[in-house]
């Protein structure tokens, strides 16, 4: 995979940063000096740091993660049967639409899983429509019927 | 949907203003508040407020798995018993390795699955060991599993709504 060959891996610092920063980021006038005092780091080495992971992708981002079905939006996980020998054209037109947020080739015959985020629930119908028009494949959603509480726990 | 009726203008531009990010700054929240014509203070209060009422789940770092060492992933998914899946789900989702956990409508007869559990690892050999543990904890409550490995991420923007 592409990404992982232009990956330099974290450092022992680095990890200690991510670990320190999955959750509870401090909602103060300085946030960034909250956190080196208690990582024991300089704030400026701190930002240099969190600047230097997010162009590595090492971190995918770095803020407040919005649960937009509460902000009035939707989102869905949906997949496709995609024939092996069209799989790039039907790849390229599937993330070509903005409501796409994700999209991963999975080993079934369901090979195509994609993330439809749109402002309103209705937009969701919408963009299927739109999805299975453009690309003449049906669509398959799997909106949650109901979450099981998991916490943040990667271990870096 | 009252929670969405809750949020005003100015709280949909400051989602808009930070869902690609917090700017690395000394004084981040006043930053984004001199962007729209508010103080450092009320954006830390909306903030504040969105986490409390769960259009915010958290603010952090959100690592990549691959960076990590997280190099594998496999979605599990089950069928699992209607009258059981909620107890079980529950426990499903507490487990270590699991960082997401879903239940979802079947699709018969392409897909009889109803329990989907996300399952990350250093490799697909850890992988299926967690996927083994929660088989053993399922038990005979699930008829039939599967495991989908990604072998590409083909888009990652993450989650936005428009300005």
């Amino acid at each position: 995979m592409p990404e992982v060959a232009a990956l330099v891996a974290p450092d022992e610092i680095d990890r200690r940063i991510i670990n320190a920063l999955q959750g509870d980021f401090p909602l103060v006038d300085e946030p960034y000096r909250a956190v080196a005092v208690r990582l024991g780091l300089e704030e400026g080495e701190l930002l240099r740091r969190i600047d230097a992971m997010l162009e590595r992708r090492v971190l995918t981002r770095f803020g407040p993660m919005f649960q937009i079905e509460r902000a009035g939006g939707a989102f869905v996980l949906a997949a496709m049967k995609v024939p092996e020998h069209e799989f790039e054209r039907v790849a390229a037109q599937v993330n070509a639409f903005p409501q796409v947020a994700h999209n991963y080739r999975r080993e079934h015959a369901l090979n195509m899983w994609f993330v439809l985020a749109t402002a309103t629930p209705q937009g969701i119908a919408e963009s299927v429509a739109a999805i299975e028009a453009a690309t003449g494949l049906e669509v398959f959603p799997f909106p949650k019927e109901r979450e099981y509480f998991v916490e943040m726990k990667l271990h870096a | 949907m009252p929670d969405a009726a809750a949020l005003d203008a100015i709280d949909r531009r400051l989602i808009v203003a930070t869902q690609a990010g917090l700017p690395r700054v000394a004084r981040p929240y006043e930053a984004i508040g001199a962007g729209l014509g508010i103080s450092g203070g009320d954006v830390i209060a909306r903030l504040t407020r969105m986490l409390e009422t769960g259009v915010i789940r958290r603010i952090g770092a959100v690592p990549n798995h691959y960076a990590i060492g997280y190099t594998a992933n496999g979605m599990s998914v089950w069928d699992v018993a209607d009258d059981r899946i909620d107890e079980l789900g529950a426990r499903v989702g507490a487990l270590s390795f699991v960082t997401h956990c879903y239940r979802r409508p079947r699709r018969l007869p392409d897909w009889p699955y109803n329990l989907f559990a996300m399952v990350h690892g250093p490799n697909r050999e850890e992988v299926s060991v967690g996927v083994a543990e929660i088989a053993a904890l399922l038990g005979d409550a699930s008829r039939q599993h599967d495991i989908l490995y990604s072998t590409a991420i083909l888009k990652k923007t993450g989650l936005r709504i428009a300005a």
